[in-house]
């Protein structure tokens, strides 16, 4: 792969073509038959991958916990991510 | 031009003024701290009209050349010893983005024990920065590598930084007669900078310095290997341009009587004037021995070593450096590039210790008669 010189980037929004998805080990499982809608997760994702629909981005959720650890209903799960 | 006496940081001031850089943030350190002082009349006294930034440390310093020169701006700044150290992972940032900043770099050595004297641990220990170095053997040739260091460095094939070594003290504050060319002159050997790549304009807009994954850094970090590849040639027309305008003559490495030389002395820096004149003294006695000064540590010029020293048998390397254990920097570059001879490393001078005359005669003794590959002068080693 050639690279520019300098390794400048020309087009913006590089994050977005860069999906850090991959880097996760395990990944959230919402159920939202036991979701009581408090927002937590949403709040509290650094990564900004879940919406207020509480529906996850798998493309950039890196599969740190945060949501599940915080959900007071146990409404998200951590399964190992094949 | 004009013939003064001046010490080799005027000399290299001088270099700077003439070379009209746009931005010079610099953290003043001993023995390089007249360089800081001179810049800074210049701009109080209207000589020279250039953003002077008064940084808190070398690490900003470097920070700040990088920002600048990452604006597609004639960059310089100066250093030495624990501040070229404290620069340490900001230079490897400046290689890697392509900042052709050109730094003057006071070799001093490295605490501890602390000591402020000369030796070249500090710029070898840049060795892998990516950074071009050269070695100037006094005032004048660093104020003519200064300038070529600008116009190679900024050249649209290389754009990597580059540093001019000198001794420090030995070379930093002696006073040598040094011509100073004019400024027209300099204008032609070194037109303004104009940037091609890698660098912020707001009509075209670009990230540089960015984070990256292993699909790019690896393609990112063999450009730079092909660049400082491609430096030889062009530091080569730098220098024929440099002679067309000036009337010096400069290449990438210094000979002295090497044709008929049996054994090859090999340094970088002022330890060579000391070994070329006793070339002459020793060949007064019937040895058969050359001096070879490396002018151009970074890009290695190692097609000319090798032509230079073919008709030799045996290379003593002296230097100001030691990897512990493995002998110093230099040596370890020539054996690997260097095939058939016998090279004998001598690690000399250390922390400003004197190079005496007879140090370089037990150089001498010592390569004819060799018993170790690695030898400390003027210290009593121990088996």
């Amino acid at each position: 792969m050639t690279t520019s010189v300098g390794c400048t980037i020309d087009k913006p929004g590089s994050t977005r073509v860069n999906k850090t998805g991959s880097w996760r080990t395990f990944k959230p499982i919402v159920n939202k038959e036991k979701c009581v809608e408090c927002d937590n997760c949403y709040i509290f994702c650094p990564e900004g991958s879940i919406n207020q629909e509480y529906e996850i981005d798998y493309d950039f959720c890196k599969g740190c916990g945060i949501c599940s650890n915080e959900c007071p209903v146990n409404a998200i799960k951590m399964e190992i991510d094949n | 031009m004009t013939k003064k006496v001046m010490t080799a940081t005027a000399a290299i001031s001088n270099a700077v003024k003439l070379a009209k850089p746009d931005v010079i943030p610099v953290y003043p350190i001993t023995p390089m701290t007249t360089v800081a002082e001179y810049i800074a009349d210049y701009v109080a006294n209207g000589e020279l009209d250039t953003e002077y930034i008064r940084v808190e440390s070398e690490h900003s310093a470097m920070s700040a050349a990088i920002g600048a020169s990452s604006t597609g701006v004639r960059t310089y700044t100066a250093t030495s010893s624990q501040g070229l150290m404290y620069m340490h992972e900001v230079l490897f940032a400046a290689a890697g983005m392509r900042a052709p900043i050109v730094m003057g770099e006071a070799n001093r050595s490295i605490s501890s024990p602390l000591c402020i004297l000369n030796d070249q641990q500090d710029s070898i220990a840049q060795r892998d920065s990516g950074w071009m170095q050269f070695y100037a053997k006094d005032g004048q040739e660093a104020l003519d590598l200064t300038l070529t260091a600008f116009k190679v460095a900024e050249n649209e094939n290389i754009l990597l930084p580059a540093m001019v070594c000198i001794d420090g003290f030995i070379i930093t504050h002696t006073n040598e007669i040094v011509d100073v060319p004019e400024q027209e002159e300099v204008d032609r050997f070194l037109p303004p900078y104009v940037p091609k790549y890698s660098y912020l304009d707001p009509e075209k807009p670009v990230t540089v310095g960015s984070f990256t994954d292993s699909r790019y850094y690896m393609d990112a970090r063999y450009a730079v290997e092909v660049a400082m590849n491609k430096s030889v040639e062009v530091i080569e027309d730098a220098l024929k341009d440099f002679k067309d305008i000036f009337g010096r003559e400069h290449d990438l490495i210094e000979t002295y009587k090497c044709e008929d030389a049996d054994i090859i002395f090999i340094g970088l820096g002022s330890v060579c004037s000391t070994v070329k004149v006793l070339v002459d003294e020793m060949r007064e006695k019937g040895e058969k021995v050359g001096m070879l000064r490396i002018v151009s540590y970074r890009p290695f010029p190692s097609e000319k070593i090798n032509e230079a020293i073919k008709n030799a048998s045996k290379i003593a390397v002296m230097e100001k450096d030691i990897s512990f254990g493995m002998g110093g920097a230099l040596y370890q570059d020539l054996k690997t590039t260097v095939e058939g001879k016998e090279i004998i490393d001598f690690v000399i001078g250390l922390g400003g210790r004197d190079i005496t005359p007879s140090a370089i005669y037990e150089v001498l003794e010592r390569t004819k008669n060799p018993t170790k590959i690695i030898n400390w002068i003027g210290v009593e080693e121990v088996d």
